[in-house]
């Protein structure tokens, strides 16, 4: 019953919102006819190139939570609070913790890891590990110069994030979290910008386990 | 313009892009750059292509023998100046919105007998008449340049192309989850050290859809905007959008009325 007050609750946003838009243009079409004529512009423009199935994309761009991502940047309202933690709680039980409850594996075997920008495009082949594409958005290790800056800055994670004991009971929580946060950022944040590793199959565990590393080994350099 | 020798400004800039495709770190690849556009100074390889671009407009070709001076890109038979800052546009012929590149096809296939297919389906970038395009479209951008952008909205077909542009750009998915908005949905971040134009608004002068076409040193190539979006898909980890497709030119339309006012620097030169 509340989905369907929400969704229509939502419907209306859009459609005032479309309405003011419309008013402002003259005679557009319906957000409905507008999103009808996207896909429709979609399906005409791609075609299948190596790994990647144009149908599996567009099906992908129809997901309710890509939708409702994309719909809150094209009509500028932000997500409604309860939706975006039904999305977070859907997104969080696809996590699959570690089977052995070991979280952390090599550092160094991470940084390389975190390095490598490889994997889900039409030039990659399928059976080719992925790279964790980090450096890309985030500070690391302070050695490296060359990091992107579209997420936070992740030098000296575990004094940001209060670790200082891996075996402390009280260390657990955010241990969880960060493999979590890797597993399927969405859990954490329904539109978060970063990729979901695993629950969308681009890492593995023990990648994962690596990066876990990177981030929270005492040795590591993140954190010297 | 002076005139240079060609194969050597190509030696030196296949050089350069063999020394930036090594491990190089990108800071230094940055300063390389830097170093190599103030060596290149008054010109850039691009004017090669310009160069190019200019005498196949004029050059009879085609089954039908014919030049290109009979195309319209929006302001009437054989204008070049000034065109390219007002595309994408509707052209009533072929009841399309169409970019440069796309407009330049209908040209060719039009007025000279090219056959679409080699150009468009089973053309490849830098070959063929798809370098042909390339060229042509690189010229036609040089003759816009210091001029800003300015898109016309006034017909229906432009405005429901800039919707659907807009909704091309936030949409998000693959297996990646990521959107255009993703890397040009904010201000002042960067890929590694790569700064990323925000195009959802007007990212300035020369920025964005202002710097296309432009010489690519690190692949020693001439990119088109249809180029540069494809390689953005690729690495969205979307599929192949085809050559002048619906969803390309649609983007070019958001972004250029979103750039209203920018000055076009093209034909540029890039990382």
């Amino acid at each position: 019953m509340k989905k369907t007050l929400f969704a229509l609750a939502l419907m209306a946003g859009i459609a005032a919102a479309t309405s003011v838009h419309a008013a402002d243009n003259g005679s557009l079409p319906s957000a409905e006819e507008l999103d009808r004529l996207t896909m429709e512009a979609n399906r005409n423009s791609f075609h299948d190139k190596g790994i990647i199935k144009v149908d599996d994309v567009l099906a992908s761009i129809n997901d309710p939570l890509m939708r409702a991502c994309a719909d809150a940047k094209i009509y500028d309202q932000p997500m409604d609070p309860e939706t975006q933690r039904k999305f977070e709680q859907e997104n969080m039980a696809t996590i699959q913790w570690p089977e052995d409850g070991n979280y952390l594996g090599d550092w160094e075997a991470g940084e390389k890891l975190a390095q490598s920008g490889r994997g889900g495009t039409w030039r990659d082949k399928a059976e080719d590990p992925a790279g964790g594409n980090c450096y890309n958005c985030h500070k690391i290790s302070p050695e490296e110069l060359s990091f992107g800056t579209i997420g936070l800055s992740l030098y000296n994670y575990r004094k940001l994030r209060g670790v200082t004991d891996l075996d402390d009971p009280k260390s657990a929580e955010m241990i969880k979290y960060t493999w979590g946060k890797i597993y399927n950022a969405k859990a954490y944040n329904a539109c978060s910008n970063m990729p979901r590793f695993g629950s969308h199959g681009i890492l593995t565990q023990d990648q994962i386990r690596d990066l876990m590393a990177l981030l929270l080994d005492p040795d590591s350099p993140v954190n010297k | 313009m002076k005139r240079r020798n060609k194969s050597a400004v190509l030696a030196v800039a296949a050089a350069m892009a063999l020394a930036m495709g090594s491990a190089m770190a990108e800071d230094s690849t940055s300063a390389a750059i830097d170093e190599y556009r103030q060596m290149l100074q008054d010109g850039n390889p691009a004017e090669l292509f310009e160069m190019d671009g200019e005498a196949l407009w004029t050059e009879a070709r085609g089954p039908k023998g014919a030049t290109l001076e009979a195309c319209d890109l929006g302001k009437g038979p054989g204008v070049t100046e000034g065109v390219f800052v007002e595309l994408p546009r509707y052209f009533e012929d072929t009841d399309k919105v169409q970019d440069l590149e796309s407009r330049l096809v209908t040209c060719m296939v039009e007025l000279q007998g090219l056959d679409r297919a080699d150009i468009v389906e089973n053309g490849k970038w830098g070959q063929g008449e798809r370098a042909n395009v390339t060229a042509l479209a690189t010229w036609i951008a040089s003759q816009s340049r210091g001029m800003s952008f300015n898109l016309p909205q006034d017909h229906e077909e432009e405005r429901l192309a800039y919707e659907v542009g807009k909704r091309v750009f936030f949409q998000r998915g693959g297996q990646y989850d990521f959107s255009c908005a993703t890397c040009h949905g904010q201000e002042n971040i960067r890929i590694r050290l790569q700064e990323l134009p925000y195009l959802s608004k007007d990212p300035g002068d020369g920025v964005g859809i202002a710097a296309w076409p432009a010489y690519r040193v690190s692949s020693g190539q001439m990119w088109t905007m249809q180029h540069r979006l494809n390689d953005c898909f690729r690495q969205q980890r979307f599929p192949e959008p085809d050559f002048v497709s619906d969803v390309t030119v649609a983007l070019g339309v958001y972004m250029g009325v979103q750039a209203k006012g920018a000055k076009s620097i093209a034909s540029a030169i890039k990382r």
